[in-house]
């Protein structure tokens, strides 16, 4: 299997058990089965201790497996992290204080040791992107919650990866925010052709993200369900870009406001209503 | 140590200088008033007229001294924070230098320098500045290397996970985040290092070898019973003490100054 065709995250009989302390052993994740498309983006969604956020750090080969296939885009996590395949952002914008937002999106180029000028070039094209070109040289704190992890994103892209991990990116924001960002990231998506693969608590932020909501328990932590999301696609979200007329926020809210989504939406309820008994 | 660090900004301001500038003046008025009236002899006491007269006549002698006293706590100083920032990150780097050196740096820490100073003079000689330095070293290693250490292992676990999802190198781990989030630590042990190496330069010239320094100068004007020039090298020992602490100070705030929000 050639990269360029491989899924970006496939995951076969996956089990992870931690050891508890007191000599017994948590079952977080059992027999899970998944398999990303290239450009796919699937969300995770589970009450806590489900396993999602575990999940997805076997997948960034932050957490190793006890047992079963991961593979990211056709290697091993190990691999896919040593050569940068995927990118990765958390709740916390994770920034670091003593560099300015230009250099906090270079971090990742700077480690693999890409020359100066090519990394501001990148940095700005992205700072660009993400809509923060005016703060380049800001520091950090400067910066709104929002922002920050909107800078976190802009990082997790420096390598062009065709993977993104996201661990509850935009929990700690409040709600307007939180929307305006969902809709920034699909564009993103978009534009990248990236895959991505989001950990969330939020059932509108699953559905309205994603080609489809996996569903997932606890104790153990295993998938239930799969429901198709309602992530619009394409023209609708990068086509008002920098122009007059639609936003990508416009096409984002038409989804939000449509009975269909409530009906996904209810979908993803009773599948974690009905994994929780 | 924490609030050594997030200390609030002290600035100068009028009405902070001049009650201690008052005090000062007042504490010396009745301390000249003390000696003259009661007549306390002045190898108890000598006025602060007698010292500053002293001052003025071996100024000369004053300023060559404090240089080499001062050198050797600045050399030393150096030395010290070099090697204390160093062990520092290969402890923070490396479980077994980790244990190896934390016993070290706290025998070290115990380590009385009145002990330590005449050992080294007769080790390395009296006709040279090694020994003093040396002693001023192994003082300084102590604050520098406890207050970095604690600076290393001050990393969020949002910072590990991201750097080891960049697949950086222990050495850009430590370059990247390590090194820049201690430094405010780092900065603080060399606050506390600074005055503390002149002490150290100082008491280390009371155990023989050269004669060349503000302490040797201190013991033989004593020994002279030239009461007042003793304590008008005293004052130049406190004088350059408070230099060293200022600098540090200093540094301290030109270093760890960050550009965001700040009650003005």
């Amino acid at each position: 299997m050639t990269p360029d065709t491989a899924a970006p995250v496939e995951l076969v009989g996956l089990d992870k058990t931690f050891a508890a302390s007191g000599g017994g052993a948590v079952h977080a994740l059992s027999g899970i089965e998944l398999r990303l498309a290239p450009g796919e983006f699937v969300s995770l969604i589970g009450p806590s201790g489900c396993g999602k956020s575990t999940l997805l750090r076997v997948v960034a080969d932050l957490e190793q497996p006890s047992s079963g296939t991961v593979l990211v885009g056709g290697k091993s996590p190990r691999q896919a992290r040593l050569e940068q395949d995927y990118g990765i952002a958390f709740q916390q914008a994770g920034l670091l204080e003593w560099r300015t937002v230009a250099e906090n999106v270079e971090l990742p180029l700077h480690v693999h040791g890409v020359a100066k000028a090519e990394r501001r070039a990148r940095a700005a094209e992205l700072l660009e992107m993400v809509g923060l070109a005016d703060f380049a040289a800001h520091r950090p704190s400067q910066l709104s919650g929002g922002m920050q992890q909107r800078v976190a994103i802009a990082r997790s892209l420096a390598t062009r990866p065709k993977l993104l991990l996201m661990d509850e990116p935009f929990g700690a924001l409040d709600e307007m925010t939180r929307e305006r960002m969902q809709a920034e990231l699909l564009r993103i998506a978009d534009e990248t052709g990236a895959a991505v693969l989001f950990v969330t608590h939020s059932i509108p932020e699953a559905v309205v993200l994603s080609d489809r909501v996996v569903v997932m328990s606890p104790r153990p932590g295993r998938i239930t369900d799969v429901v198709k999301g309602r992530r619009p696609r394409g023209a609708a979200t990068t086509g008002g870009r920098g122009v007059d007329g639609a936003r990508p926020e416009d096409a984002v809210d038409d989804v939000r406001e449509s009975a269909d989504f409530f009906t996904a939406v209810t979908e993803v309820r009773e599948a974690l209503r009905k994994g929780s008994q | 140590m924490t609030t050594a660090v997030e200390g609030p900004r002290r600035r100068l301001r009028a009405g902070r200088v001049w009650p201690p500038v008052v005090f000062g003046v007042v504490a010396l008025l009745l301390w000249e008033l003390l000696v003259t009236v009661s007549g306390i002899p002045a190898f108890l006491l000598p006025a602060p007229s007698a010292i500053a007269t002293q001052v003025v006549a071996s100024f000369p002698t004053i300023l060559s001294t404090a240089a080499v006293t001062g050198g050797n706590a600045l050399v030393g100083l150096v030395v010290g924070f070099v090697l204390g920032v160093g062990l520092a990150l290969l402890a923070a780097r490396s479980r077994i230098i980790s244990e190896l050196a934390n016993p070290l740096v706290s025998a070290a820490a115990a380590v009385p320098i009145v002990a330590l100073a005449p050992v080294f003079t007769t080790m390395f000689g009296s006709t040279t500045e090694l020994p003093r330095r040396l002693v001023v070293a192994v003082v300084v290693v102590v604050p520098v290397f406890v207050s970095t250490a604690r600076g290393l292992a001050q990393v969020t676990p949002v910072h590990h996970d991201l750097m080891t999802a960049l697949a950086a190198t222990p050495t850009q781990f430590s370059r990247f985040v390590r090194l820049p989030g201690a430094v405010p630590y780092i900065m603080t042990g060399l606050r506390l290092a600074a005055p503390a190496s002149v002490i150290a330069a100082i008491v280390a010239e009371y155990f023989g070898g050269l004669q060349n320094g503000l302490g040797s100068r201190i013991t033989s004007a004593a020994a002279n019973t030239a009461y007042a020039r003793a304590w008008a090298f005293v004052v130049a020992s406190i004088v350059l003490g408070l230099a060293f602490y200022l600098a540090g100070l200093l540094a301290e705030r030109l270093v760890t100054r960050t550009p965001t929000r700040r009650e003005p």
